[in-house]
Order: C-alpha cells, then sequence, then structure tokens
C-alpha cells in the first residue's frame, strides 16, 4: 500500500487518560488545518451487533473473542484507515493491534497466531503508550463503583468471583503485555500520572515532525 | 488415565494445523471427525443427508455440522452479505469467527463423546475462497491453525462447466459471491462464475497434497458418488476399528 498520510495510535489500559489525549491531539490537528479522521476499537457498526450478543450471552472463547474483534478491526481497516491514508489522512486510533495482542495473549491465545492474524495492518508513524500504575487507573475508572461487564473485567478467566478484584488483575496482566511490546513496536512511552497539559505537549511536540513537508490540501479545479 | 489409552484403543489426542488452541491441547477424542468438501450445488448436502442415514442406521451417532451455522454469528454474515459492503480481510475473519464457535461448542464435544462428526465443509473452503480472493498465503493458512485434522476429507471435483448446469437446475440463478462477483472477473456472471469456480478449483488442488485431500469426481450421478463416498467411509471405519 503507498501510504501518504500518518498513523497515529495510542494505547494504554483503561483510565491511561488516552482517549483524552488523542481528542486534544484531533482538535490541534483540526485546528491545524490537517485532515484527521479518527478510529476507535470495536466501533465497526456492522461486527458490533454481533459482538455484542456474543458478549450478552457470554457464549465468547479466547479464540472467537479474538477473531470478532480481528473482524471489527479489518472492517475498519479496510473500509476507512487504509483508504484515508492513501488519501494523505492523519488517521487517529484510539486503541491498535497491541490492544488485540495484549487482551488475546493475556486471554490464552497464542501469540504468533494473534500477530500473524493483524500483520495485514501497517505500523503506525508514532505509537503513544500511556503507561499508569495499575492502582490508579483502576482506581479512575472505578470511583464510581461502575458496573463492570462480564468479558471486560475479564471474569472469562476465572481470575476472581470478584468483578472488582478480577478487573484490577486482568488490567495488571495487560499492562504487562503493553511492557513487553513497548520496545519490540518502538511504543513512544507518556507517564499518564502527568497533568493532562503536560503529556499533551509531549504528545504535540512528538507529532510536530510530521507536520513540517505537509501542504494544505487544495482541490484543483478545472478551468 | 494413561493406562485407560490403550485399553480403549479409539481415543485419541486431538492434533492440530498450527499452535491449536491452548485449553484444548491434550484433548482426548473417541469420534471421528469427516469432512466432505466441494464447490455449493455440487451435490454435498444430498450426500451428507444419505451418509448420515446409512451411519445411524449402522449405529453410530452422528453429528452435521456446515459454514454459516454458529449462534454466534451464522445470521450475522448471512446479513452482512446482502450488504455486499464487507471487505475481503473482513469477510475472511468472520468466517473464521463463525467456525471457530462451532468447532469449539460443537465439534469437540460431540468428538469427545464418541461422535461421528459429518462436517458438511470444513476449513478448506474458506481458505480456497481467500486464496482465490488474493489474500496472503501464509495469513489464510494460519488463521485457521486452531483447526484440528480431521480423519478424512473428500473433495467433491466438479467441472465448472458441469457445476453451472447443477447450479440451474438448483436456483436458477447464480450466487453473488459463488460467482466471484465481489471481484470483477467479468461483467457477465455467466463467465465470472466459470472463471471463479476454476480458480477455487485450482486452489483446492494446491491444497490436496498439504492437507491429504481425497478427490472425488462429482461428475457422475449422485447414486455413483454417493456409493463411492460410502465405500470409502465403510472402510475407513473398519480400517481404524471405528464400533
Amino acid at each position: 500500500m503507498e501510504k501518504r498520510g500518518k498513523l497515529i495510535i495510542v494505547e494504554g489500559i483503561d483510565g491511561s487518560g488516552k482517549s483524552t489525549q488523542l481528542h486534544l491531539l484531533e482538535k490541534w490537528l483540526a485546528f491545524k488545518g490537517v485532515n484527521v479522521f479518527k478510529s476507535e476499537w470495536n466501533s465497526s457498526e456492522m461486527v458490533k451487533e454481533i459482538t455484542s450478543k456474543g458478549k450478552k450471552k457470554g457464549l465468547l472463547t479466547p479464540t472467537t473473542f479474538s477473531l470478532l474483534h480481528a473482524t471489527d478491526f479489518a472492517d475498519r481497516y479496510e473500509r476507512n484507515i487504509s483508504p484515508l491514508l492513501r488519501a494523505g489522512y492523519f488517521v487517529l486510533a484510539d486503541r491498535f493491534v497491541y490492544t488485540a495482542f495484549a487482551r488475546d495473549i493475556v486471554r490464552g491465545c497464542n501469540p504468533a497466531w494473534v500477530k500473524k492474524v493483524y500483520d495485514f495492518a501497517v505500523k503506525p508513524d508514532v505509537a503513544f503508550y500511556f503507561k499508569v500504575p495499575v492502582d490508579i487507573a483502576v482506581d479512575r475508572i472505578l470511583i464510581g463503583r461502575p458496573k463492570l461487564k462480564y468479558y471486560e473485567a475479564g471474569m472469562d478467566m476465572n481470575l476472581s468471583n470478584d468483578p472488582y478484584e478480577s478487573y484490577r488483575i486482568f488490567q495488571g496482566r495487560i499492562i504487562e503485555q503493553y511492557d513487553s511490546l513497548a520496545e519490540s513496536e518502538g511504543f513512544t512511552i507518556i507517564d499518564g500520572t502527568l497533568n493532562i497539559e503536560e503529556q499533551q505537549n509531549i504528545v504535540r511536540k512528538k507529532i510536530m515532525p510530521l507536520l513540517e513537508n505537509l501542504k494544505p490540501t487544495r482541490i484543483r479545479t478545472r478551468r | 488415565m494413561t493406562r485407560d489409552k490403550y485399553k480403549n484403543l479409539g481415543t485419541r489426542t486431538v492434533e492440530f494445523y498450527g499452535h491449536g488452541i491452548k485449553n484444548l491441547q491434550d484433548t482426548e477424542v473417541k469420534g471421528r471427525l469427516i469432512v466432505i468438501e466441494g464447490p455449493d450445488a455440487s451435490g454435498r448436502s444430498t450426500q451428507i443427508q444419505s451418509i448420515t442415514t446409512r451411519l445411524e442406521a449402522d449405529g453410530h451417532a452422528v453429528l452435521n455440522t456446515g459454514l454459516k451455522r454458529s449462534e454466534l454469528v451464522g445470521k450475522g454474515i448471512l446479513e452482512a452479505k446482502e450488504n455486499f459492503s464487507l471487505g475481503k480481510k473482513t469477510l475472511a475473519l468472520y468466517y473464521a469467527a463463525d467456525f471457530a464457535d462451532q468447532f469449539e461448542y460443537k465439534i469437540i464435544p460431540a468428538l469427545q463423546a464418541g461422535y461421528i462428526v459429518l462436517a458438511d465443509r470444513y476449513i478448506y473452503t474458506l481458505i480456497a475462497r481467500n486464496l482465490a480472493r488474493g489474500l496472503d498465503k501464509t495469513w489464510c493458512h494460519n488463521l485457521y491453525g486452531f483447526a484440528i485434522k480431521p480423519d478424512i476429507v473428500f473433495y467433491l471435483d466438479v467441472e465448472p462447466t458441469v457445476l453451472i448446469h447443477r447450479v440451474f437446475q438448483k436456483n436458477s440463478t447464480l450466487d453473488y459471491y459463488e460467482s466471484g462477483a465481489d471481484m470483477g472477473l467479468s461483467n457477465d456472471m455467466y463467465e465470472s462464475f466459470l472463471i471463479y469456480q476454476k480458480r477455487v478449483s485450482q486452489e483446492f488442488y494446491l491444497m490436496q497434497k498439504r492437507y491429504g485431500l481425497i478427490p472425488i469426481n462429482g461428475n457422475r450421478s449422485m447414486l455413483e458418488i454417493h456409493n463411492d463416498l460410502q465405500k470409502r467411509i465403510d472402510s475407513f471405519l473398519r480400517r481404524v476399528g471405528h464400533k
């Protein structure tokens, strides 16, 4: 695929603040007149309905869980991410293939298998990893005692009978996976305990060089 | 436990094509997995029906499985295909999810319980379709690395020109995907069907060795094909001493 646009992705566990940072980055890029498109994990309309049905019934195995999320990703990739990158867009992805690697591997899928399933995806130009100690992130999420969903809490893995405890253990294991991916995948690690503004500054500084050769897209008209 | 293995000769540990599934690694099965592959309108379903009847008459417990039949996504795929909007990788993964669901919830438990699982297509059709659509070969094979190796796989090999007549006898129209119409092979559906089926059959031919598929001449009459298949299945069951 010849790619003219840029792919920027954020990773991190729930409550790491990655979505907030991506949102601010999106606003900044749009303000600068850059063509931006944002894509969120598990958001393909076509696939979501089925995934959520399966989740409600608690029917998913690690393999089907993995494959349904891969289907969702492929749909967004084939219809949005890939064509928009070719068209020169800045594509911002809230979670990318690394989320699948981390979650699926924690659930017991074979790492080599999962990585191969997703190997059609291009490597991001920048991959931010918002690193937060598990307790801080989990506290941010659990502060309102929200009702955790079955798979969200990792209840399918029999980590604990208590959803909150299960969630904590699950998130801890995901962090281990992220940490082991960080080096091999060249993540830009951001300290997610810093102030929102501080973090955003670091993010923007990292993105700045990508904007240098960017010419405003002008629609050419025939006279 | 290990002693029982020798006492009960029919019990085997499953063998995967690739990495397999972690919690199924040491699964022991008593049943047999028999697969019949072949294009649409090749007479597969008719054959499966009559073989099932025969096997049941002989006292075997039989489970039939097929594609697009999972609780989880079977219906979803049908709906999605009506929209013609899914990309080829998306569709490939969708089918894999459907297969995986049936594989884990139907095929494996039935084999553990000693059933003969008669599969109306397995991973090979799915792989062949994906390859015919130009998806990466290693990717396609890796995708189904979680599947176990069947005991025996038959492939109904039908000439595309013969096949098209069977399709018309059955439906009087050509199916969009089965004609490869999503691939832009030709503006003419008839032409497109022939090109596409030829490609799929080539992919099957290439897979024959790798997966040990047994080609069955599908250009013959239903009865002839049935007798051939039944004979082979009977002798297979005798050979392995499946009672």
